[in-house]
C-alpha cells in the first residue's frame, strides 16, 4: 500500500468548500419545516394537550400528537423490550417515559412559523415518580439477555480475595453525549407507500429494516440517503423517534418534511453513554504477579428498551490472570436508551480497569508499565485461541520513549516544573477487529476511471478515501480516476458504520472485488487480437492497461479494450467475508495513550501537555486519515476524562446543562502537544491486506491514561470522571 | 421565537425616544446573548431597536481618563493600543471572555447587560425568580456549581458573568447613561445590584434608559495586574473564579490596591477590605494570604460550589502572587 498510503481525504474539498450535500441540506421542492414539542415532565401521562393555538397559528399545516395520530402498522407488532428490539413508539398513547420526550411534531411552511407555532403548545400531565438517579437503584440491576453478557467466570470464582496483595474499589462514569457537531436531521417524503429519508444514519441497511419494521412494510421499499454525515460517534446506530415523527408527519401532509432537531434535544433524544458504576476487585502476589480480577458493572438503561454494551469484557483477555470473574448488570430509569457511543463498552470499561491497575502497581511499587509487561497475555485466555497479531508491547515502547517516561517517579508529587506539578500516566486499551460480510460492484467505465459502489457510510473517517486507495492500488487506476458512490440504499449492501469495522469489511470488498474485476478484464482481454494465443496467466494489469508479461511491447489500454468491445461498462459485484481460519484466531486491536499532565495543585487545575497515542492496527491504509481518526479520539477522551457529564436535577429528572456552553469538550488551548504513532505491522489474519479496526481504540484507555497521571502528579485518586478541579483542590475552609 | 419587529436609531436619543413609546422593546448592538435568550423564549420582545447605526464606537482618551464608547466591540478594546497600555487590566479581562468570534460582535454596553448563565434562567420550564418572579429559585437546592458564594439571596444565587466588568469595578469606572429624562452618570460599583428579594432587576438601570460610554480615570496600574481565570477548560468557559488585581508597588511596598473578583456574586465583587489591608504592607506571600482570607469573609456556598470557598482565596494569592512578580 504505498503509492496510495498517504492520500488526501478524497471528500475533504467537498467538505470545507460547502459542496458535500448533508441529508437535511437536500433541494426538495415543496419542503416544509418540522420540530418536535418535548414532555416537561419525566414520568406520567399526559391529561391533557392544548393545540389549538398552534394549528391556528398562520403557515401550520399539520400538529400532531397522540390524540391524532395515525398510528404506523408496525406498533402493532409485538416487540421484545432485548437488545434495542424495543424502540420508543413516538405519539403511540399519552405515556410520558422520560423529560423532553416528544409529545408533539409541528409542521409549517416556514421554519419560523414552525418554531412559533411550537412555542403555542401547551400540556398539563399527570405526574408519576420519577427515577433518574442510578445510585438509588443499585439493587435492581438485572441480568440482560445475550451471550456475551452473561456472568464469566474463570478459575476461582473472585480469586482475587485470596491475593497477597489485594485492590477493591468502585468507579463511575456519568452520562456523555455523543453531540456531533450536525445535528440529527431528516428530510422525510413518501413515494406511494414506500418512504424515502434523507437522514443521519451510520448503516442504510439498518435504517432501512427498522423503518420498515415500523411501517410493516419490506425493508426493499424503504429508500434511504445518508451520503455525508457530520460526525456521529454512534448515535447514528438506531433510528430514533424524530424519524419516525418526521415521517409520520410527512405522510399524514403529503408533502416533504424537513425535521432538525435543536441543539437541546440532542443531549436527550438520541441516546448517550450511560451512567456506570464499576466495582473492581484485584489481587496480585508481591513481585506483582496478577492471579485475580473480578469487574462488576451496573449500567442504565431505559424503562422501554434493553441496551447494553461490552463493559466488563476487556477485563477477560486483557490480561494473564488465573482467576476472572465478570458481572454486568443493567437498571432501568426514566431517560432515553442510552446507544453506543464511541469506544462503546471497552471506553467505559478501561476506566475501571485500567485505573485498578495503575492502583495496584502503586500498592507493589512497581512501575505501571512494567506490572503490564509481567502479566502480558501471549495468548487470548478468555476464548483459549491465539491472538491473530498483537504488538502492544511495541506500543508500550513507542509511547514510553515519545512522551519521556524516564522522567516519571513513582512517587506521587516528586516531579515539578516551575509551580507545576508534573505526572506522567498511561492507560491500555483494546477493541475487538471485525468482519462483516459486504457486498461492492466494482466496474471500470469507457473512459478508463473505475467506480467503486457500496450503500456503507462515511461518517468521517474516510472511508471513501480508504476506498479510492485500496481500488487504486489493486488496479493501478490514479486515485483521482476513482469514483464512489456511496450512502445510499439501492447500491451493493454495505456493512453499518460502526465498532471499527469499516476498513476490514469494505475495504476487503474491494480488495476482493477489484481482483476479481482485473481478472475479468484479463479475460476479456484474452480475445483481444494483440494477445492471441497468450495464456491468462501471462497478461498483467498495469497503469490503465493490460500487457503480456513476457513481451510488454504487447499492450491494450482498458479505454480501447472497452471500445474495440463495445463495452460502456465492464463489472463485477461479489460479495466478500471473513475466512474459517480467522475463526480459529483471536483478533483485537491494542491502543496505549500516554499523558504528560500538569497540574496547579492551589486552583486545580490540569492542563494536558503532552499527549501519546500508540495503537496497533495492522496495516495503516492511510497515514492522515488514520491519523485524524486517533488525534480525535484521543480528544474525545480527553474530554470524558477531564470536562463530560450530563448533569441531571433528579428533583425533576431533567438534563441541566443541555447546551455547548454548560456540557463543555475540550477546545485548542486544552491540549498543548499531540502525537500518533502506528506500529503498522500487517496482521496475517484478519483480512487480504491485514488491518485490524482503529476508531473504537482511538479513545479506549485515554480516560484512565489522564486519572493515572493526575494520580501521578497529585496523589490524587479520581474514581469519578469527570475529573474536575474540585475533586483537585484540597478543602481548606470549612463549609458555611 | 414570535415575530418582532426591527428597527434602526441612528443617534442615541432617536433610540430613546423610540423606546419610550413601546412597551416591550429592547436595545439591540451585538445581540451575542439577546439573540440566544429570545431563541430560548427566555424575553420576548415585540421589536427590537437596534443601535448599531449610533455613533457610540469611539474609545477616547480625555485628560485624566478614557471614555470608552458603548458600542465600541469587545475586541476593539481589547486590541487597543492605548488601551493595553494604560489600562491592561481591562484588556486582559476582555480578552478572558467568550472566544474571538464572539468580541468581534458583542459591544461594551452589551457585555454589561448580559444575563446570568444559570441554567434554570434558560431553560424556561424551571423554576427561576429572575425569570418568573415567585417562581421559585431552582439553582437552590439543584445544580449549583457555577453559582454565588457572596450576596446571594433566598430568591437568587446566580452569579454576573461578565470578564470585563470584574475589571471595570477594580478600576473605579462610572457609567454614562441616557433615558427619557436626560443623563445622568452612575459609579460602576453600582451599577449591578445584588438580587435580594428582586433577583428579576440585574442593575440600576432605570426604564428606557441607554448606556452611551464608560469613563476609567487614569491610574497607575500598569504594571502589577492581573486577570486570573479559573473555569472548567482553557477557553470559551465561564469563571468558576476569576480575579482582577491591580497592584501600585514602590519599593516593595504596596501603594494602592484594586481587587474584584468573579464568578462568585450577582454583580462584580469588590475587596475593598482586602484592598485597605494590603496598603502600605510589603509583598509578601503572608500579606496575601491574609488579604484573601478577608475577602472571604462572609461567603457562603450551596453544595456543588462548596469548593469555591477553597479556590476563591487560593486564586486571590495566586493572582496577586503573579500581580507583584510582573
Amino acid at each position: 500500500m504505498s503509492k496510495t498510503s498517504n492520500i488526501n481525504r478524497v471528500d475533504g474539498f467537498a467538505k470545507v468548500t460547502g459542496s458535500a450535500t448533508y441529508s437535511a441540506e437536500y433541494k426538495t421542492p415543496g419542503i416544509t419545516y418540522a420540530c418536535l414539542v418535548g414532555s416537561t415532565i419525566a414520568k406520567g401521562t399526559i391529561k391533557s394537550i392544548d393545540t389549538k393555538k398552534a394549528e391556528w397559528a398562520p403557515g401550520v399545516l399539520a400538529v400532531i400528537t397522540h390524540l391524532n395520530v395515525d398510528k404506523p402498522a408496525g406498533y402493532e407488532q409485538p416487540k421484545k423490550r432485548e437488545n434495542l428490539g424495543q424502540p420508543l413508539q413516538i405519539f403511540k398513547d399519552n405515556t410520558v417515559r422520560y423529560y423532553d420526550q416528544p409529545i408533539a411534531l409541528v409542521i409549517a411552511d416556514t421554519f419560523e412559523r414552525m418554531q412559533y407555532a411550537a412555542s403555542l403548545i401547551k400540556a398539563e400531565y399527570l405526574k408519576e415518580e420519577h427515577s433518574t438517579e442510578l445510585e438509588k437503584v443499585k439493587d435492581k440491576g438485572k441480568l440482560p439477555g445475550g451471550e456475551r453478557a452473561k456472568d464469566y467466570n474463570r478459575g476461582i470464582l473472585d480469586g482475587y480475595k485470596n491475593a497477597e496483595v489485594v485492590l477493591e474499589e468502585e468507579y463511575t462514569i456519568p452520562t456523555e453525549v455523543h453531540n456531533p457537531m450536525e445535528l440529527a436531521n431528516i428530510i422525510a417524503k413518501w413515494d406511494g407507500n414506500k418512504p424515502i429519508l434523507y437522514t443521519k444514519s451510520q448503516g442504510v441497511e439498518g435504517t432501512r429494516k427498522s423503518v420498515g419494521n415500523v411501517f410493516g412494510i419490506p425493508a426493499e421499499d424503504v429508500e434511504v440517503h445518508s451520503e455525508y454525515l457530520g460526525g456521529a460517534f454512534g448515535m447514528g446506530l438506531h433510528t430514533w423517534p424524530y424519524e419516525i415523527a418526521a415521517l409520520i408527519g410527512s405522510k399524514k401532509i403529503g408533502k416533504p418534511v424537513k425535521l432538525v432537531l435543536h441543539r437541546e434535544q440532542m443531549f436527550t433524544n438520541v441516546g448517550f453513554r450511560p451512567y456506570t458504576i464499576q466495582k473492581m476487585g484485584l489481587g496480585a502476589t508481591k513481585d506483582g504477579k496478577l492471579t485475580g480480577l473480578t469487574h462488576e458493572a451496573l449500567a442504565m438503561t431505559s424503562n422501554y428498551e434493553d441496551f447494553t454494551e461490552a463493559t466488563v469484557n476487556m477485563s477477560r483477555f486483557m490480561y494473564d490472570c488465573a482467576n476472572v470473574s465478570t458481572k454486568y448488570r443493567i437498571a432501568e430509569l426514566d431517560t432515553c436508551t442510552p446507544i453506543w457511543m464511541r469506544g462503546p463498552g471497552e471506553a467505559t470499561g478501561s476506566f475501571a480497569l485500567e485505573s485498578a491497575i495503575d492502583e495496584l502497581a502503586h500498592k507493589l511499587d512497581l512501575d505501571p508499565i512494567e506490572f503490564r509487561k509481567r502479566n502480558h497475555a501471549e495468548k487470548d485466555l478468555e476464548q483459549n485461541k491465539p491472538w491473530s497479531s498483537k504488538y502492544l508491547l511495541e506500543c508500550y515502547e513507542g509511547g514510553m520513549e515519545r512522551i519521556g517516561w524516564k522522567n516519571r517517579k513513582n512517587k506521587p508529587g516528586s516531579v515539578r516544573e516551575g509551580e507545576w506539578l508534573v505526572g506522567y500516566g498511561m492507560g491500555t486499551g483494546t477493541f475487538g477487529s471485525f468482519r462483516n460480510p459486504t457486498t461492492v460492484k466494482a466496474k471500470f467505465l469507457a473512459n478508463g476511471s473505475l467506480v467503486l459502489q457500496c450503500s456503507v457510510n462515511d461518517m468521517g473517517p474516510g472511508t471513501a478515501t480508504m476506498m479510492t486507495a485500496i481500488g487504486a492500488e489493486i488496479t493501478g487506476i490514479p486515485t483521482e480516476n476513482v469514483i464512489i458512490e456511496m450512502g445510499r440504499s439501492g447500491l451493493p449492501k454495505g456493512p453499518t458504520q460502526g465498532g471499527s469495522a469499516t476498513t476490514s469489511s469494505v475495504g476487503s470488498a474491494v480488495h476482493d472485488t477489484c481482483n476479481l474485476l482485473v481478472s475479468k478484464t484479463l479475460g476479456l482481454a484474452t480475445e483481444n487480437e494483440t494477445f492471441k494465443n497468450i495464456p491468462i496467466t501471462d497478461l498483467s494489469f498495469a497503469n490503465g492497461a493490460i500487457s503480456s508479461k513476457k513481451d510488454t511491447k504487447k499492450s491494450v489500454s482498458l479505454v480501447s479494450l472497452l471500445n474495440n468491445n463495445k463495452l460502456e461498462e465492464l463489472s463485477v459485484e461479489n460479495e466478500s467475508k471473513g475466512s474459517e481460519e480467522a475463526k480459529k484466531y483471536s483478533i483485537y486491536s491494542f491502543s496505549v495513550h500516554f499523558v504528560k499532565v500538569l497540574v496547579n495543585p492551589n486552583l486545580g487545575k490540569i492542563r494536558i501537555a503532552h499527549v501519546v497515542s500508540c495503537a496497533d492496527i495492522g496495516t495503516v491504509i492511510n497515514q492522515k486519515t488514520s491519523a485524524g481518526q486517533m488525534y480525535g479520539g484521543a480528544v474525545g477522551g480527553i474530554g470524558m476524562g477531564l470536562m463530560e457529564s450530563l448533569e441531571i436535577d433528579h428533583r425533576f429528572g431533567r438534563a441541566i446543562n443541555n447546551n455547548f456552553a454548560d456540557y463543555h469538550v475540550p477546545v485548542n488551548a486544552d491540549i498543548e502537544k499531540q502525537e500518533v504513532f502506528f506500529v503498522n505491522k500487517k496482521d496475517p489474519i484478519s483480512n487480504p491486506m491485514g488491518t485490524k479496526g482503529l476508531g473504537e481504540t482511538a479513545l479506549v484507555g485515554m480516560a484512565p491514561a489522564i486519572a493515572n497521571a493526575v494520580f501521578n502528579a497529585t496523589g490524587k485518586r479520581v474514581r469519578d470522571l469527570p475529573i474536575t478541579l474540585d475533586k483537585i483542590l484540597e478543602p481548606s475552609v470549612a463549609k458555611a | 421565537m414570535k415575530n418582532f419587529q426591527i428597527i434602526r436609531a441612528l443617534s442615541s436619543k432617536s433610540a430613546v425616544s423610540s423606546i419610550a413609546k413601546e412597551n416591550s422593546a429592547m436595545f439591540i448592538a451585538g445581540g451575542t446573548n439577546l439573540v440566544d435568550l429570545m431563541k430560548k423564549n427566555v424575553v420576548a420582545p415585540d421589536k427590537l431597536i437596534d443601535i448599531n447605526g449610533v455613533d457610540l464606537k469611539k474609545i477616547e482618551f480625555l485628560t485624566g481618563k478614557v471614555s470608552i464608547g458603548a458600542l465600541a466591540k469587545n475586541s476593539q478594546v481589547a486590541e487597543d493600543k492605548v488601551i493595553k497600555e494604560k489600562y491592561p487590566l481591562l484588556a486582559l479581562a476582555l480578552a478572558a471572555g467568550a472566544s474571538q468570534q464572539i468580541r468581534h460582535m458583542a459591544s461594551v454596553g452589551g457585555n454589561m447587560l448580559q444575563r446570568t448563565r444559570c441554567s434554570y434562567f434558560y431553560n424556561t420550564d424551571m423554576p427561576c425568580n429572575k425569570r418568573v418572579p415567585k417562581s421559585g429559585c431552582g439553582a437552590i437546592g439543584g445544580s449549583n456549581r457555577m453559582h454565588a458564594i457572596f450576596g446571594a439571596s433566598d430568591s437568587c444565587i446566580a452569579v454576573h458573568p461578565s470578564d470585563m466588568c470584574i475589571a471595570l469595578a477594580a478600576l473605579e469606572a462610572t457609567v454614562l447613561v441616557e433615558g427619557p429624562k436626560g443623563k445622568r452618570e452612575i459609579k460602576f460599583t453600582d451599577f449591578h445590584r445584588l438580587p435580594g428579594n428582586t433577583p428579576e432587576k440585574d442593575n440600576t438601570l432605570l426604564e428606557k434608559e441607554i448606556i452611551t460610554s464608560i469613563e476609567i480615570p487614569t491610574n497607575n496600574f500598569t504594571k502589577n495586574i492581573h486577570y486570573l481565570k479559573v473555569r472548567d477548560r482553557s477557553s470559551y468557559a465561564f469563571a468558576l473564579v476569576s480575579v482582577a488585581v491591580g497592584l501600585d508597588i514602590q519599593n516593595n511596598t504596596i501603594q494602592d490596591a484594586r481587587l474584584a473578583m468573579g464568578g462568585v456574586a450577582h454583580k462584580p465583587w469588590r475587596l475593598t477590605e482586602a484592598e485597605e489591608f494590603l496598603k502600605g504592607k510589603t509583598v509578601s506571600e503572608a500579606t496575601f494570604k491574609k488579604a484573601a482570607d478577608l475577602a472571604m469573609k462572609g461567603a457562603r456556598s450551596y453544595g456543588d460550589n462548596d469548593f469555591k470557598l477553597t479556590l476563591g482565596p487560593n486564586a486571590i494569592t495566586e493572582a496577586l502572587t503573579i500581580a507583584a512578580s510582573k
